[in-house]
């Protein structure tokens, strides 16, 4: 294995804040502080990259000392939450901008997929514009004759191909500008999925290319949201959080770490004293997410139970709350609501402990929300309920896959069934 | 792991040399500049039904415009030479320096969409531009050179000589890099404030008055063909008329003067491209 791409001490900086009088005054400054040949005081002040944290300096690192390599033949998946500088990595490395230090080294030849279209002129015609925007892309002419009858069959626009494109229906360009990226024979592609737009077809369209470039040994650099994606087509991945590195590896373990620190995700919750949930019967202490093993988890595996478990207290006599979990998909509609079938008569005054088992193969991987409440039945009152005590993932690891399917299996729930087939004839 | 070899393709660095204008690179992309051409010329004149003749109608118009204007109403004398191919060659060379200036100073904020999606070198869009008007400058000049004939046939004495003729190449390789020049120090400058871009416009014109389009340079004189002369453009375009019809003014001096001054243009031009051309994406 040799090493395609090679990453050292990486960093970029930006400007925040608008350019006018203030900032033509700061940047004379700057020039007459480093023509005295001193260090440009533009980056000593910057610091890292936290949208949610307000700070009083104009600079920005979005990306901070960053080192990584990737071997040929890699399916390199680069995660992180919105301006951890996925994006940015992705610029440094085609060369649209410059790091501010650091420097990447590359051997072959970089295309990337996000640059569908990129230079097409209307008033041209579709011909036209396949030796325009191939050449855009690095192509020489020789090449794109060379390919230009296949990337004319892919598009399927054959009619249309002396038409002008302004007259082409969306549909019919982006099938033609993707043809011509498609027929590109990068040794590295890019794929940034976070900025590809197009409809499903041309989505998947998107994937598949990755998959046959991936299968031909070459190598693949894919940026997505899209976690189920992530873990099937990639071997390696780099988990960026504020322009800093925090985790690298393998996908699975890398992809699960990532969820775990998901900003939404909440596998344990205590209330404090005042806060507590609930009414003058009874009140939610805490709740938390656990494996089968009463140990506390980030992230549930597919293919292990886990368990959910609450401490409320009862504050009345007589009284008899049944806990209840509701589970939810990510948009909050419900999958299934369980409780406890008949009225524990354990449930005195004091504090109390209930767990609920889920089995393993029950849910199919994504994101769900736990709603925690417990209720009277007669008469019928509500204690509490919250409704996003918990939120989690469900992860499939896909070396355990039976088949060579490596795709997304659609469905809210993933039983695992009994299955016979016989020869009838 | 063997990593014994260490032949990157590329590496990216934070800086590079500022006169290392990567030609390397932008012949590499020689094709693209070729295909560039190609798209300004035909969308140029593109759902037009006159098509391609709009190449000579443009400048013609112009020149019936000026010989109303300044020929008749102002009654500038034109040199003895006939008002047609006066005007003409003072805007054929006039207008391939002014597009080059306007369009490549534009380069960045036109582009940015490409620019910010996709590399190639970035100098291969205002190499497009300077091909592109000059083949609009080819053009115009066959125009010119028709019309000469013809006043040649009508009893019009010029100077001409095959030698002179040889020359116009130089000139307009000097027209089209002052325009180049220009063009890169107010893109460069552009970028991250657009106020030069609104100056630019006003400039140009000046800059057009102050240089003998519309009138000889041998009209003027004291301080007012001084500073006529201070404008490098000056000895360019009666040196053009010059070689063209073997009247008008060109000193030695001036054109020294001239030459100097481009190129010194040029140079900062690069520079300041080059200097510019690796972030300004980040600040468009």
């Amino acid at each position: 294995m040799q090493t395609v791409i090679e990453v050292e001490n990486l960093s970029k900086a930006y400007q925040l804040g608008e350019f006018s009088t203030g900032s033509l005054s700061q940047d004379i400054g700057r020039w007459w502080t480093m023509f005295r040949g001193k260090e440009d005081p533009f980056l000593k002040v910057g610091e890292e990259n936290d949208r949610t944290i307000i700070s009083d300096s104009n600079v920005v690192w979005s990306l901070k000392d960053i080192d990584f390599s990737i071997q040929q033949g890699d399916a390199f998946g680069i995660i992180g939450r919105n301006g951890a500088g996925k994006s940015t990595l992705l610029k440094l490395l085609s060369q649209i901008t410059n790091p501010t230090s650091g420097n990447i080294k590359v051997k072959g030849r970089i295309a990337s997929l996000l640059e569908v279209g990129t230079g097409f002129h209307p008033e041209l015609t579709g011909r036209e514009n396949i030796f325009l925007n191939g050449a855009i892309l690095g192509m020489t002419k020789k090449e794109i004759k060379g390919k230009f009858d296949e990337i004319v069959a892919f598009s399927g626009v054959e009619k249309y191909i002396d038409t002008p494109v302004k007259r082409y229906s969306s549909g019919m360009y982006v099938r033609l500008a993707f043809a011509v990226a498609a027929h590109l024979e990068p040794e590295i592609l890019i794929v940034d999925e976070v900025l590809a737009v197009g409809d499903a077809e041309f989505q998947k369209k998107c994937m598949g290319k990755m998959k046959d470039v991936s299968g031909e040994g070459r190598t693949v650099l894919f940026v997505s949201h899209n976690m189920t994606a992530m873990n099937t087509l990639c071997n390696k991945v780099l988990y960026l959080a504020n322009g800093r590195i925090k985790d690298f590896g393998e996908a699975n373990a890398v992809i699960s770490n990532y969820m775990g620190a998901d900003i939404k995700v909440k596998t344990k919750k205590i209330w404090d004293h005042s806060e507590q949930p609930g009414d003058d019967k009874a009140k939610l202490h805490s709740v938390r997410l656990l494996n089968y093993n009463e140990q506390e988890i980030d992230v549930v595996d597919l293919d292990q139970g886990f368990a959910i478990e609450m401490n409320y207290e009862v504050l009345q006599q007589g009284c008899f709350p049944i806990p209840n979990i509701h589970v939810m998909n990510q948009s909050g509609d419900p999958i299934f609501v369980t409780s406890q079938s008949a009225e524990p008569h354990f449930n005195e005054l004091g504090m109390h402990k209930s767990i609920v088992w889920l089995p393993a193969n029950l849910l199919n991987t994504g994101e769900y929300i736990i709603g925690i409440a417990a209720t009277t039945l007669s008469p019928l009152v509500t204690h509490f309920f919250v409704k996003e005590a918990l939120v989690f993932h469900i992860i499939e690891d896909m070396n355990l896959r039976q088949n060579d399917y490596k795709g997304t299996i659609p469905g809210l729930i993933r039983p695992k069934l009994r299955w016979n087939s016989v020869k009838l004839s | 792991m063997p990593e014994t070899h260490k032949d990157w393709d590329l590496i990216i660095k934070p800086k590079s040399n500022l006169l290392d204008l990567q030609l390397n690179q932008v012949w590499k992309y020689r094709d693209l500049l070729f295909l560039l051409v190609k798209r300004d010329f035909i969308s140029f004149y593109k759902q037009t039904v006159l098509g391609p003749i709009w190449f000579f109608l443009q400048p013609l118009f112009t020149v019936a415009i000026y010989m109303f204007i300044f020929g008749s109403i102002a009654g500038i004398e034109t040199d003895n030479i006939p008002q047609p191919i006066f005007y003409l060659s003072g805007i054929t060379a006039w207008t391939y320096f002014s597009e080059c200036v306007l369009k490549t100073s534009n380069i960045f904020r036109e582009n940015a969409g490409i620019f910010g999606k996709v590399y190639f070198p970035r100098l291969i869009m205002p190499l497009c531009v300077v091909i592109s008007n000059l083949l609009k400058f080819g053009i115009q000049f066959l125009l010119l050179i028709i019309l000469i004939v013809y006043y040649s046939f009508n009893g019009y004495h010029f100077n001409f000589s095959v030698f002179n003729f040889f020359l116009i190449p130089i000139f307009i390789v000097f027209i089209a890099a002052f325009g180049l020049g220009v063009g890169l120090i107010v893109s460069s400058l552009t970028i991250k404030y657009r106020d030069f871009a609104l100056l630019l416009s006003f400039a140009m014109s000046i800059l057009m008055y102050a240089c003998p389009v519309v009138y000889p340079l041998a009209s003027l004189s004291g301080k007012m063909k001084f500073i006529v002369l201070l404008n490098p453009m000056t000895s360019l375009i009666e040196g053009f008329r010059f070689l063209l019809f073997g009247y008008g003014s060109l000193n030695i001096y001036s054109s020294l003067y001239g030459i100097v001054f481009i190129l010194i243009t040029v140079f900062i031009g690069v520079i300041f491209f080059n200097k510019v051309q690796k972030n300004f994406i980040d600040i468009i």
